[in-house]
């Protein structure tokens, strides 16, 4: 009813309270606490700092518990968290090949330097509802090896490269890489501002897009050369100290796609790289955005890019969910002005065509 | 009015950092010296999801302030939810006076209609635009649209009138209807009815535009000319029901239609709701004069 759009600040403040109880849920059941969010919804925690792009699991695990698990409204209120946030400086680029690995797998070769390192993964389980998680289940824990894991783990790309047979990274026609956050976005977009933007994409749109490169909609022809999850340590060079200093440590999933590239009239056939990183342990995400990232370079490669996910454009200005979100829900304030002039058109014109069928009629007649 | 207070201190007034006001402000600054030109800025993420006036907020962020006087409207009313969370949001964070009479208003941020009071020199009247590109359902990609205006080629716009023409007999678009800006740039007026296209033709206002989730600003400075387009043998008409209000009686204003059955009973009222108490104050009574719709404004003594 008209009265209920037009509900004005009670209507607000109660929906609000509604929203609270909502929330709660039975009031016999304990309350959620942030370490139980954030220590038993870890993927979740996870997905949340990679979509706001800030790296918090406290604060993560709290926009959780405020949008009553929905993820997507989670990074929301993280993101409208961030933008309030100061920028002191910007970090050394992370060394990905130092990290302290949780589990690395590479699809490439059986084995290689460093080796294959399993880690934690449903990949192998079997989707059986576990019903002894029903029960509250006791703390389990895992056997450890008594030897550390290599420390030195290069890059399969590394390898590749070593040899010639890996397309080397140049930066963006030597440009500073773009901040999205902070620069209207400019079409076709720099690497940087691609990778940037996949980065914090919604999962769900990102991994679409990857997966419709392997049907055909992108002729991708992709190997998983490495995935790597792990903590790394985040440094910045502070002016008055002039060097490195370590601010804490992170961690990151890390996929690198190797893709045929068939050459060109100036380069010689050769391995391309798709690269995906996202915060926290996110390989499917890490995997879509590799993929996309290798579509994206379709046109510098002097390819054909005729299938959406190589296209800059519908790529990157869909990719983000908390534009998407907005603007599709958006559609439900009220829009009875636009509407109105809408009636009032769509009536003219059968109003139009009435008369202009009578004059039909009375002509076919006379 | 209500009365100015004190900003929120867990926040900076008006919400944004001075840095990204500052680069605001400058946008606008180019906007007003291009009219109808839209200006790329660095948007950025507000407590209110993208597509409800998150362009809008950040302009009037920039623009407000302490002595200003601030009205929000949604659909031409200050009671409609969006326009009173928005309104909060701003008493809020800038701690500025805000009223619902046009006239009071120094900035006036509005969705989808301009005030039926003539506005005055001095004033801001601050859309929320979804859609800056008013080329962009006729061609979605950026690369080309920019391309489009640089050169000022239009003709795609003017086929696609034409053809209204040609199949309908007349131009069927019925808001966010385009204008020619002094001239030059062919500017979404965002969707404001065409009926409101003509007060932004020499508007002794400041008009300023901001389209957050698509990032860019634009504007119409003060006695700007701004022609919505048409054709010689098809001039542009600006359209409204053909009824009175049913609160006030107004003949010339914008009305909603209220479907109060559903036997096909309907009422019209104003859509700009402080143009319709105003009237309703000075006397003037329409069909269904004293109908529950016709509410005083929050700020009216009881």
């Amino acid at each position: 009813m008209y009265v209920a759009v037009k509900g004005g600040e009670r209507a607000i403040e109660n929906s609000h309270a509604v929203l609270a109880e909502a929330r709660r849920g039975d009031a016999a059941v304990p309350p959620l606490t942030l370490p139980q969010i954030a220590g038993q919804l870890g993927l979740a925690v996870d997905r949340v700092m990679a979509e706001a792009s800030l790296y918090d699991r406290e604060l993560a695990a709290l926009a959780i518990k405020q949008a009553q698990g929905d993820l997507v409204e989670g990074a929301f209120l993280l993101r409208a968290y961030r933008t309030t946030l100061p920028r002191f400086c910007a970090s050394l680029p992370v060394e990905t090949e130092r990290m302290v690995v949780e589990r690395r797998i590479s699809a490439t070769y059986k084995d290689l330097p460093g080796g294959q390192v399993l880690g934690p993964t449903y990949d192998y389980t079997h989707r059986l509802l576990d019903f002894s998680l029903a029960a509250e289940g006791d703390a389990t824990s895992a056997p450890r090896a008594d030897t550390p894991l290599n420390a030195t783990m290069p890059h399969v790309t590394s390898l590749l490269g070593a040899e010639g047979l890996m397309r080397p990274e140049a930066p963006d026609q030597e440009r500073e890489p773009a901040d999205v956050t902070r620069d209207p976005p400019r079409f076709p977009a720099d690497r940087s501002a691609r990778l940037q933007t996949l980065a914090r994409g919604d999962e769900g749109f990102v991994l679409a897009m990857g997966y419709s490169t392997q049907r055909g909609y992108g002729g991708a022809h992709p190997f998983a050369g490495e995935i790597r999850h792990g903590s790394v340590a985040v440094e910045i060079v502070p002016e008055e100290l002039g060097f490195p200093i370590t601010i804490g440590d992170i961690m990151v999933t890390e996929c690198e796609m190797v893709n045929q590239f068939k050459g060109s009239r100036t380069e010689k056939p050769q391995f391309t790289r798709g690269y995906g990183l996202v915060f926290g342990h996110g390989e499917r995400k890490a995997m879509g955005m590799a993929l996309v990232d290798r579509a994206l370079m379709a046109a510098e490669l002097g390819e054909d890019a005729v299938h959406p996910a190589q296209d800059h454009e519908f790529v990157l200005s869909h990719c983000d969910n908390v534009e998407s979100s907005g603007f599709v829900q958006h559609l439900k304030l009220p829009h009875y002005v636009d509407f109105q002039s809408e009636l009032e058109l769509v009536r003219r014109l059968r109003a139009e065509a009435d008369l202009r069928m009578a004059e039909q009629q009375r002509e076919a007649a006379e | 009015m209500t009365p100015k207070a004190a900003h929120d201190p867990d926040y900076n007034l008006g919400y944004l950092d001075e840095q990204t006001k500052r680069m605001i402000r400058r946008a606008l600054l180019k906007a007003v010296a291009i009219p109808g030109y839209q200006v790329p800025f660095a948007s950025r993420e507000m407590p209110l999801a993208y597509g409800w006036g998150t362009g809008g907020m950040q302009v009037t962020a920039a623009v407000l302030g302490p002595d200003d006087v601030l009205k929000v409207i949604d659909q031409g009313a200050d009671d409609t939810t969006n326009a009173v969370s928005i309104r909060r949001f701003f008493a809020r964070v800038t701690g500025v006076r805000t009223t619902e009479r046009t006239v009071e208003a120094t900035v006036i941020q509005t969705r989808h209609r301009i005030p039926e009071q003539a506005l005055t020199e001095g004033q801001i009247i601050v859309y929320q635009v979804p859609q800056p590109e008013p080329l962009r359902k006729l061609e979605p990609r950026e690369t080309e649209t920019r391309r489009m205006h640089a050169l000022a080629d239009y003709g795609l716009m003017h086929v696609k009138l034409y053809e209204d023409i040609a199949r309908h007999g007349r131009i069927t678009l019925s808001y966010d209807y385009p204008v020619l800006v002094n001239g030059r740039y062919v500017m979404a007026p965002s969707p404001i009815p065409s009926f409101d296209n003509p007060k932004m033709h020499h508007s002794p206002a400041l008009q300023l535009f901001g389209a957050g989730r698509e990032k860019r600003i634009y504007a119409i400075p003060p006695y700007t000319e701004v022609r919505s387009l048409d054709f010689e043998d098809h001039p542009f008409h600006p359209w409204r029901a053909s009824n009175c209000c049913d609160l006030c009686g107004a003949a010339d204003s914008y009305l909603d239609e209220v479907v109060t059955d559903d036997r096909g009973g309907r009422m019209f009222v104003c859509s700009d709701t402080d143009w319709c108490a105003d009237r309703r104050e000075a006397g003037h009574r329409g069909r269904l004069a004293g109908h529950a719709l016709a509410t005083p404004r929050a700020d009216d003594p009881a």
